[in-house]
């Protein structure tokens, strides 16, 4: 938002003198493809945000309508007793926590890893470096549907770990995704400042360290997001090794619920959204609070100086 | 040229240089292996035996038993592909797939295009549209298709607000809705992630190229076909192949929505695989359809590399 803000005190400096458009094209494309561009992306943004709005609703409705009228929010078919009754039904706090250890292990083993094979694949070249890589991709291609039942085998019954996170985390711990990430912004950095700074004299750990990762940090950012969303999504794993309810992930209870339906409650749509708001609510407000950074990829001034 | 040294006339002039031997059998940078052994004894261990484990698996009789119990599980050959590639339900799950593919992938291209270009170029509002289209993207599935279920249910907002023009049968009952409806499902959802690539690479095209267009006359179309999209063909590559990839993996959607009905209309392999793996029992016959759906998303994601990356490779 900050970077949205900038440009335009820069353009409102400008104006008064002469309309320069040299650094910002938006300006001078105004008028009607100016509207229509708008539009489309306000069209956009809406049918992105009008699902959520209708999660709230749903989940604040005290029975459940849907016509065109009640999903205003009328004051008398307003509560909050689907959260209470969700709340019953599942162990919301418990859950909750289970998915956050689930998560976090997954997005601090794919940091520290992740870096580190993305920045061989990019700014290295050893033997190997081929076989990596394709692994890398070869692991893209498999889909962990054709994995879920050989590890399902591993996991529980040889290893032992059900209804434990390290099971939970295992199949995970490393997005590659992440790494094709790492590997891609690395590989943006031009070689020639690396190899300026290895002529210096810096080693290779401090290259990577104090060069190479500030660099990407964007890259850090925006792979700790993508990691972070694929655990908390991820329902089908921790359902097949955890029976025990005190250690399922939200997504998984939930997931549950939706599908026993409890048909014993007064409104079972607004109880499954209830659950929906809270699964979804710590996700979108730490995409608010890290989403500031996403911008900042300005690589090119490592280079021009 | 290293080669031209006899390495057996003198090991001390070889000894004077131990990098040369390391760096001829380890490459330049010998530390890129450290740096890469843990990523791949992770991929050995999650990826690359339970691969060959469910490879085995397919051409084995192989099912469940009490722990410790030791079984026989005989060679069986190709029977469990024969078992799978005869059955319809399975060929009908591959169908659902292909109708994803031709809906999911121009879409989430065009749209993706669009709006990152648009938004490329606008100041205003930057930041209020890349939340909102991101969104989407960060919420849990189970969050979002509960309210796509609330949506799209029989007596839901949308048939709601359509009156007589609801479909009969309803969206989530309509075998030739399900599936575009997963589709564009999928495509609002991922939507966010893709146009953050995209916006990438839009905000690394140099101005002075669009500069240099416009002063030889180009026009905004001309513009946009002649500097943008070859400036951003690398990731419209990587948005296909990562949608085929996506494709193959649709579990969640039909789970929750319909459990793979109606009649099969929105079954996918990965959830056949649960449901013949795990819940019949038969994970011989589910590593063969993972098998199948292995080799399926390769042979597309070949062909759109072809077509997508063109003369660049």
């Amino acid at each position: 938002m900050t970077s949205s803000q900038l440009p335009e005190k820069q353009t409102e400096q400008v104006t008064p003198t002469k309309r320069s458009n040299r650094s910002d094209p938006s300006v001078r494309s105004g008028g009607v493809f100016g509207f229509l561009r708008f539009a489309i992306l306000f069209i956009g943004a809406l049918a992105a945000l009008v699902p959520f709005y209708y999660m709230v609703i749903g989940a604040l409705q005290r029975k459940r309508d849907t016509s065109l009228l009640g999903l205003l929010p009328l004051p008398e078919n307003l509560t909050l007793d689907n959260f209470i009754e969700i709340n019953e039904s599942v162990n919301l706090i418990g859950s909750l926590l289970n998915s956050l250890i689930f998560t976090a292990g997954v997005v601090a083993c794919t940091l520290v890893f992740g870096l580190l094979v993305g920045y061989a694949l990019a700014a290295l070249s050893f033997r190997g470096q081929g076989v990596v890589f394709a692994l890398v991709l070869l692991v893209q291609a498999i889909p962990f549907q054709l994995l879920m039942i050989p590890l399902y085998v591993m996991v529980v019954r040889y290893f032992g770990l059900a209804d434990n996170f390290i099971g939970m985390i295992l199949p995970f711990a490393i997005n590659s995704v992440a790494v094709l990430i790492f590997r891609q912004y690395f590989l943006q950095i031009p070689r020639d400042i690396f190899d300026a700074a290895r002529i210096d004299g810096a080693s290779e750990v401090r290259i990577l360290l104090f060069m190479a990762v500030p660099l990407v940090r964007p890259a850090v950012l925006t792979a700790m997001l993508v990691t972070f969303i694929g655990p908390w999504n991820e329902f089908l794993w921790p359902f097949l090794v955890t029976k025990d309810a005190t250690k399922q992930t939200l997504a998984v209870s939930l997931a549950n619920f939706s599908q026993a339906n409890g048909s014993f409650l007064e409104n079972p749509m607004g109880a499954v959204l209830a659950g929906a708001c809270v699964l979804a609510v710590p996700v979108v407000v730490l995409f608010l609070i890290f989403q500031r950074h996403f911008t900042s990829a300005n690589l090119g001034s490592a280079i021009k100086g | 040229m290293g080669s031209d040294a006899p390495t057996h006339v003198s090991s001390r002039r070889f000894e004077r240089r131990p990098g040369s031997m390391m760096r001829r059998w380890l490459g330049e940078n010998p530390l890129g292996l450290l740096l890469s052994a843990p990523y791949t004894a992770f991929v050995i261990v999650v990826f690359l035996i339970p691969f060959g484990f469910g490879i085995w698996m397919s051409v084995h009789d192989f099912y469940f038993t009490a722990p410790g119990v030791e079984v026989e599980h005989p060679f069986v050959g190709l029977d469990n592909f024969v078992a799978v590639l005869g059955d319809p339900v399975v060929r009908q799950a591959f169908g659902n797939l292909l109708i994803f593919l031709l809906i999911n992938v121009p879409l989430t291209v065009a749209l993706g295009l669009l709006l990152s270009s648009g938004l490329d170029a606008i100041v205003h509002w930057k930041g209020f549209f890349r939340i909102s289209y991101y969104i989407p993207y960060v919420t849990a599935s189970v969050a979002t298709l509960s309210v796509w279920i609330f949506l799209f249910n029989g007596n839901g907002v949308i048939n709601t607000m359509l009156g007589d023009l609801a479909p009969e049968p309803s969206w989530l009952a309509n075998s030739g809705l399900i599936m575009p409806l997963i589709a564009v499902y999928v495509t609002w959802k991922n939507l966010g992630f893709y146009i953050l690539l995209y916006l990438a690479a839009l905000q690394n095209v140099p101005k002075e190229l669009h500069e240099a267009a416009q002063l030889d006359g180009a026009g905004r179309w001309q513009r946009f076909r002649s500097v943008t999209l070859p400036a951003v063909r690398p990731v419209t590559s990587l948005v296909v192949l990562l949608s085929i990839i996506t494709t193959g993996q649709i579990f969640t959607e039909p789970y929750l929505l319909t459990g793979g009905g109606p009649n099969g209309a929105s079954m996918t392999p990965a959830l056949l695989m649960y449901q013949q793996g795990i819940q019949q029992g038969k994970p011989d016959v589910a590593a063969a359809i993972g098998m199948i759906l292995v080799i399926a998303v390769m042979i597309v994601s070949l062909v759109s590399r072809r077509i997508t990356e063109g003369k660049n490779r």
